[in-house]
């Protein structure tokens, strides 16, 4: 049964679109919005209104430690919690390539099942076209979420201020290098899960320690390197950071040493950098520790009015060197 | 150039090994390094070993490094 | 990491640095052959480090920058082939040849894959018997005997469609053709870790003994290329130039036997064209006649349009080691990591690219 592959027809909206939405979708994502079935969701919302959109192409769309359909899920959810926004309801639209089966659809619904409700979330609206082999990987799938901003929480890329503390919510690169071992001819084991999680209750937690919080962001593509580049010029400051204090796993460490990746650049899906005022900082990494997913917490760096729009990395010898934002993508190399 | 990484070998078949670094672990060519043993250390480049790492002289580099600068 | 984090300490280096300081009286002109070293000194800072008279210039040994345009060309030119698969190392992806790269080569519908080795290269041929998986050789002394092991598996094997195109190239000739160029003038080289795993240290003995130019062969981490400076300070304040092995643990004097004896079986010595230098003889390996059924540039017959080289773009003074990254025009302007003109920017070796990345913060 789970090896029967989803046909073109079952994206054309008639008999069988019907079916593979009633017996596989509405199951998992249940809810009253989805059980009416109708065109839109409709709500009360009042507030501040965090919006955002996001698609997902991530290949291959099982990796240790999650699949597309979590990282669909927490990937959104975390957007609307850098905002500072508590997510309240997402939509979900797949396309399907003809020919992924029926067990991989379902294993990537469970996945969502499992992370909206670690979230909180709900999966109010969804839709599902289906396209020929080859024109789209496995599974592509597109979300859009809405989230609602408590009072007195003012948090942007461009707030931070000189003195302020640079906090990163734990270790780096683990999703980048669990997704890059299962690529072909890459094929490493590696002992790496993705770190893909929602962040929401985290951000919630750390509002309640301060509200004192500048910038909040989780550096997905391009690494922590590029998500603090991000952070300096938007708010045209400098920015140091102390490599020895930038928390990486050893088997993250081991990988990036045989592909010649630099972990700054590898990209994270349950992390998150925080840029707070000085005084408040001890609290709110308190705070995070608490949390399983800030167990590993730390402040690796603070805000300066030197070098504006620039990151500069104490290395572990005491030097320092500039860390700019990746540029294309990151390659494995040879030499 | 010519990223060449320290790994230990795990187990050995036939021209193949299996090593690892912190943990991570890939089967890799010995046609270069016909010599390795389970235990020793291999630099690896591009999924073949090299050559089998010379401990004693790791050792001795490193006592060299920590001869202190001379206070003359 | 064993063998790694040992010489990336902190304490050692300030004492190896302290010992530089000492002993070092006179301007000294280093140049660190090897790419990869460029990319660890850059990395930890180790420039800033180093007492004032000492200063390191970067040199060519970036197997991907010295690529000629005209080679990158032959390789794109496979890959509009039909029913070919190209299988390449990462570092290749983004070089730009006279009009192309192989990354867009691949956006323009052709079956271009990294792989991290020619294993892999040679799986991708026995899971795709139809197709033709021609793999990419670039790479020194290095990699040459991993490409050579390839080829010989693939005929004891019996895979019958897998090829090569050799772009291997050969270190201590080009360090000769740069020294002849006499544009330099160098004290000492620090000599490349692991092309001298395969080759040892006899094939460096001309340059103390015909240029005086002092030799060391350096590891990579930073512990192991400041041992290796201070070890060519000291050859070059005696006035004694000599080559010597730093990198103990990893070298031999006699270099890997097995890899030079399969290297042999399966390449001859032919000439190279080398970027920002022409042609150079005797510096590169051509697959021997026996095994050229595995060499793609005979498998396949490919037309290329007339090399092109990139206007303004000093790639190949860079790296001759006569000009810095600073003194190109196109340097950050027209020439970055996202839209690179030359080779240089885009090898994450490449002098370019790493002044462009972790440029000091002077």
């Amino acid at each position: 049964m789970n090896d029967e592959t989803i046909l073109l027809a079952h994206g054309s909206g008639g008999r069988l679109s019907h079916d593979l939405i009633e017996k596989n979708f509405l199951p998992p994502l249940d809810n009253p919005f989805l059980a009416r079935l109708d065109d839109s969701a409709v709500f009360d919302v009042s507030g501040r209104i965090a919006f955002t959109t996001d698609s997902y192409v991530v290949s291959p769309i099982f990796f240790p430690g999650g699949d597309i359909g979590k990282l669909a899920v927490c990937g959104t959810v975390n957007d609307l919690s850098m905002s500072g926004a508590a997510p309240l309801y997402l939509s979900l639209s797949f396309i399907v390539e003809e020919g992924l089966t029926l067990g991989e659809l379902k294993k990537v619904l469970s996945s969502i099942k499992a992370a909206a409700e670690e979230a909180g979330v709900k999966i109010v609206t969804g839709d599902t076209k289906v396209v020929n082999r080859s024109s789209a990987d496995k599974l592509f799938i597109n979300t859009s979420g809405i989230g609602v901003i408590p009072e007195g929480v003012d948090i942007s890329g461009a707030n931070a201020r000189v003195g302020d503390k640079i906090i990163l919510s734990g270790t780096i690169g683990d999703h980048g290098i669990a997704v890059m071992s299962q690529r072909e001819g890459l094929k490493f084991s590696v002992p790496v899960k993705s770190d893909c999680a929602p962040l929401n209750k985290l951000v919630s937690q750390m509002l309640e320690a301060s509200r004192r919080i500048h910038c909040l962001r989780d550096p997905t593509r391009g690494g922590l390197a590029t998500t603090l580049n991000e952070f300096a010029r938007q708010s045209k400051v400098g920015i140091r950071i102390e490599e020895e204090k930038i928390p990486v796993r050893d088997g993250v460490r081991a990988a990036c040493e045989l592909l010649g990746f630099d972990p700054l650049y590898v990209a994270n899906e349950g992390k998150l950098v925080a840029i707070v005022a000085p005084g408040d900082a001890p609290k709110i990494l308190a705070k995070m520790k608490r949390n399983k997913y800030g167990a590993e917490a730390a402040v690796i760096g603070e805000v300066t009015s030197e070098h504006k729009g620039r990151v500069i990395l104490k290395t572990n010898l005491g030097a320092s060197r500039i860390v700019d934002m990746l540029s294309g993508e990151l390659l494995p190399r040879i030499c | 150039m010519c990223l060449a990484v320290p790994v230990k070998v795990v187990s050995i078949d036939g021209k193949e090994a299996e090593v690892e670094i912190g943990g991570v672990k890939r089967r890799v060519s010995i046609v270069l390094t016909p010599e390795a043993k389970v235990g020793d250390y291999v630099l690896l480049h591009t999924g073949y070993a090299i050559n089998v790492i010379n401990e004693a002289e790791a050792q001795e580099t490193l006592k060299i490094l920590e001869e202190m600068a001379s206070l003359e | 990491m064993k063998f790694i984090d040992e010489f990336r300490d902190v304490e050692l280096a300030k004492n190896v640095i302290g010992r530089i300081k000492q002993i070092s009286t006179r301007p000294t002109r280093l140049m660190e052959f090897c790419g990869g070293h460029t990319v660890s000194i850059m990395r930890s800072g180790l420039r800033q480090l180093l007492p004032p008279t000492v200063e390191m210039l970067s040199g060519p040994g970036c197997p991907v920058c010295v690529t000629a345009n005209a080679d990158i060309d032959k390789a794109i030119a496979l890959a509009g082939l039909p029913d070919v698969i190209i299988t390449t190392f990462g570092d290749m992806m983004k070089v730009p040849g006279s009009y192309s790269s192989l990354q867009r080569a691949r956006a323009e519908e052709a079956d271009v894959r990294i792989v991290y080795s020619t294993q892999d290269a040679l799986q991708i041929a026995r899971d795709n018997p139809t197709k033709s998986v021609i793999f990419i050789g670039i790479g020194f002394e290095t990699t040459a005997p991993t490409i050579a092991a390839s080829i010989l598996e693939a005929e004891s094997k019996g895979i019958k469609n897998y090829y090569v195109l050799c772009l291997s190239k050969l270190c201590p000739p080009i360090m000769k053709a740069l020294l002849d160029l006499g544009e330099l003038k160098l004290d000492g080289i620090v000599c490349p870790g692991h092309v001298s795993v395969i080759i040892g240290s006899r094939p460096y003995q001309f340059i103390p003994r015909d240029y005086g130019v002092a030799c060391v062969i350096s590891g990579f981490e930073p512990l192991d290329i400041l041992l290796s400076v201070e070890m060519l300070v000291a050859q070059i304040e005696t006035g004694k130039p000599k080559v010597e092995i730093a990198y103990r643990r990893g070298v031999n004097p006699q270099g890997n036997k097995t890899a030079l004896v399969l290297m042999d079986t399966i390449f001859e010595i032919g000439s190279a064209d080398w970027r920002g230098m022409g042609v150079v003889p005797a510096s590169g390996l051509k697959i021997r006649k026996k095994f050229e059924r595995f060499d793609a540039e005979k498998a396949f017959s490919i037309t290329t349009e007339p090399v092109r080289e990139a206007k303004g773009c000093i790639c190949g003074d860079i790296l001759r080691g006569v000009k810095i990254p600073l003194d190109c025009k196109l340097f950050r302007k027209a020439c970055t990591p996202e839209h690179p003109v030359g080779p240089c920017m885009v090898s994450s070796e490449g002098s370019c690219a790493a002044y462009y990345q972790y440029g000091s913060e002077e």
